[in-house]
C-alpha cells in the first residue's frame, strides 16, 4: 500500500429501527386464522364492505367491524409492479412481481407476491390463486401463502375490481 | 389445535443501509481525522469553523481554506448520560458535550469520558482520545477525556 491513501468520499451511515410490533385484536384474529389456512376478513355493518386483512374498523364509515367473513384464496390483480432492484437481505431474486390483490369476496387489497407467471404478461384484472406452503409450516404470517399464481379465468373489468358488495 | 393467542406481538427491525457522500469539504475533514488531525475551515468573517463546513453559516459563501486546530479544547456545555443506551458507543455513563478546540471559534459535538458526572464542569479542559484504528469517520475521535485528573 502506498503512503498516499485515497481521500474519503463517503461514510457509512446505516439506520436501524428496532421495535416491537403488536398486531392489535383484528390483526391477531386474522393471523390466527391464516395459521389455520383460512383468509378471514371483517365486514362493515354500515357499507357492507369486507376488509382483508381487517383492521378492526371501517375507515370510510368510522365504525368497528366485528362480523367475520371467510374469503376465498382466489384474487384479482388490482395493481402491480415489477421489482428489478435487489433489496438487502431479501431472499427473493429480482425481477419479481409485487401486486395489490383483491381476494374474492373482499373490497380492499393487500400486498403480496406473484409467481409462476410471465412478468411481461401480468396485467390489472388478472385472476390469481394462492399457492400455500406445506401445512406443517403454517405460522401467524401472510407468507403461509408462498405467492399467487395466475389461473385460467376471464379478467375482471378494471371498474369492477373489489366492487362486488356482499361477497362473490 | 392450540389455543388462540390474546394478542400477537413480535420484534421487528427496519434497516436503511445508507452510505452518505461526504463532498470535498467534509471528505477532507474525515480524511484528516484518519491521519489523527483535526481541521476546521475559515469563514468569511475570519472565524474558524470546526468541523469544516461547505458553506459559511452567515454569508452562505462557499468555503475552502482549511485550518489545522488543536487536539485539546474546552467544554462549552454538556449533558450527562447516566444510562447509556444500546447504540451509544461508550458503554458506561458519559457526557455529550460541545467542545471548542484550540484554534477554533465554534464548538463541536462529541462525547466526554469523564468517569463520573462530578468530574464534569463547563469550561473544563479536554483532549482527544483517538480510536485505535482510524478509518475516516467522526468516531476516529473515540471521545474526549479530561486533560488532568478525571478518572
Amino acid at each position: 500500500m502506498s503512503e498516499e491513501r485515497e481521500m474519503i468520499t463517503g461514510m457509512e451511515a446505516p439506520i436501524y429501527l428496532q421495535y416491537n410490533f403488536t398486531a392489535g385484536s383484528a390483526s391477531t384474529r386474522f393471523l390466527a386464522q391464516i395459521k389455520q389456512g383460512k383468509i378471514v376478513g371483517q365486514r362493515c355493518p354500515c357499507c357492507k364492505n369486507v376488509y382483508v386483512p381487517p383492521r378492526g374498523s371501517c375507515a370510510a364509515c368510522g365504525v368497528a367491524t366485528t362480523e367475520e367473513v371467510t374469503v376465498k384464496d382466489k384474487a384479482t390483480v388490482q395493481s402491480f409492479t415489477i421489482v428489478y432492484i435487489p433489496i438487502p437481505n431479501n431472499p427473493i431474486k429480482p425481477p419479481y412481481i409485487i401486486a395489490n390483490l383483491v381476494a374474492d369476496g373482499a373490497n380492499n387489497s393487500f400486498i403480496h407476491l406473484m409467481s409462476e407467471c410471465v412478468n411481461e404478461e401480468v396485467h390489472i384484472g388478472q385472476r390469481v390463486k394462492a399457492v400455500w406452503k406445506p401445512e406443517q409450516e403454517w405460522d401467524y404470517a401472510m407468507d403461509n401463502i408462498k405467492y399467487w399464481a395466475p389461473i385460467d379465468e376471464p379478467d375482471v373489468p378494471v371498474d369492477q375490481i373489489g366492487k362486488t358488495i356482499g361477497g362473490q | 389445535m392450540s389455543a388462540e393467542p390474546e394478542m400477537l406481538s413480535q420484534p421487528f427491525e427496519l434497516g436503511f443501509t445508507y452510505t452518505r457522500s461526504t463532498g470535498p469539504i467534509v471528505g477532507r475533514f474525515l480524511t484528516e481525522l484518519r491521519d489523527r488531525k483535526i481541521v476546521g475551515i475559515k469563514g468569511t468573517d475570519g472565524r474558524v469553523i470546526v468541523p469544516a463546513v461547505e458553506y459559511d453559516p452567515v454569508s452562505a459563501e462557499a468555503l475552502g481554506e482549511f485550518i489545522d486546530v488543536g487536539q485539546t479544547g474546552v467544554v462549552k456545555t454538556w449533558c450527562w448520560v447516566k444510562e447509556p443506551r444500546h447504540h451509544h458507543l461508550i458503554k458506561k455513563p458519559f457526557a455529550w458535550a460541545l467542545i471548542q478546540l484550540e484554534g477554533a471559534d465554534t464548538p463541536m459535538l462529541h462525547m466526554v469520558d469523564a468517569g463520573d458526572e462530578a468530574n464534569m464542569t463547563t469550561g473544563m479542559a479536554v483532549k482527544v482520545r483517538w480510536a485505535d484504528e482510524p478509518r475516516g469517520h467522526i468516531t476516529d475521535i473515540a471521545c474526549f477525556e479530561p486533560v488532568s485528573g478525571g478518572e
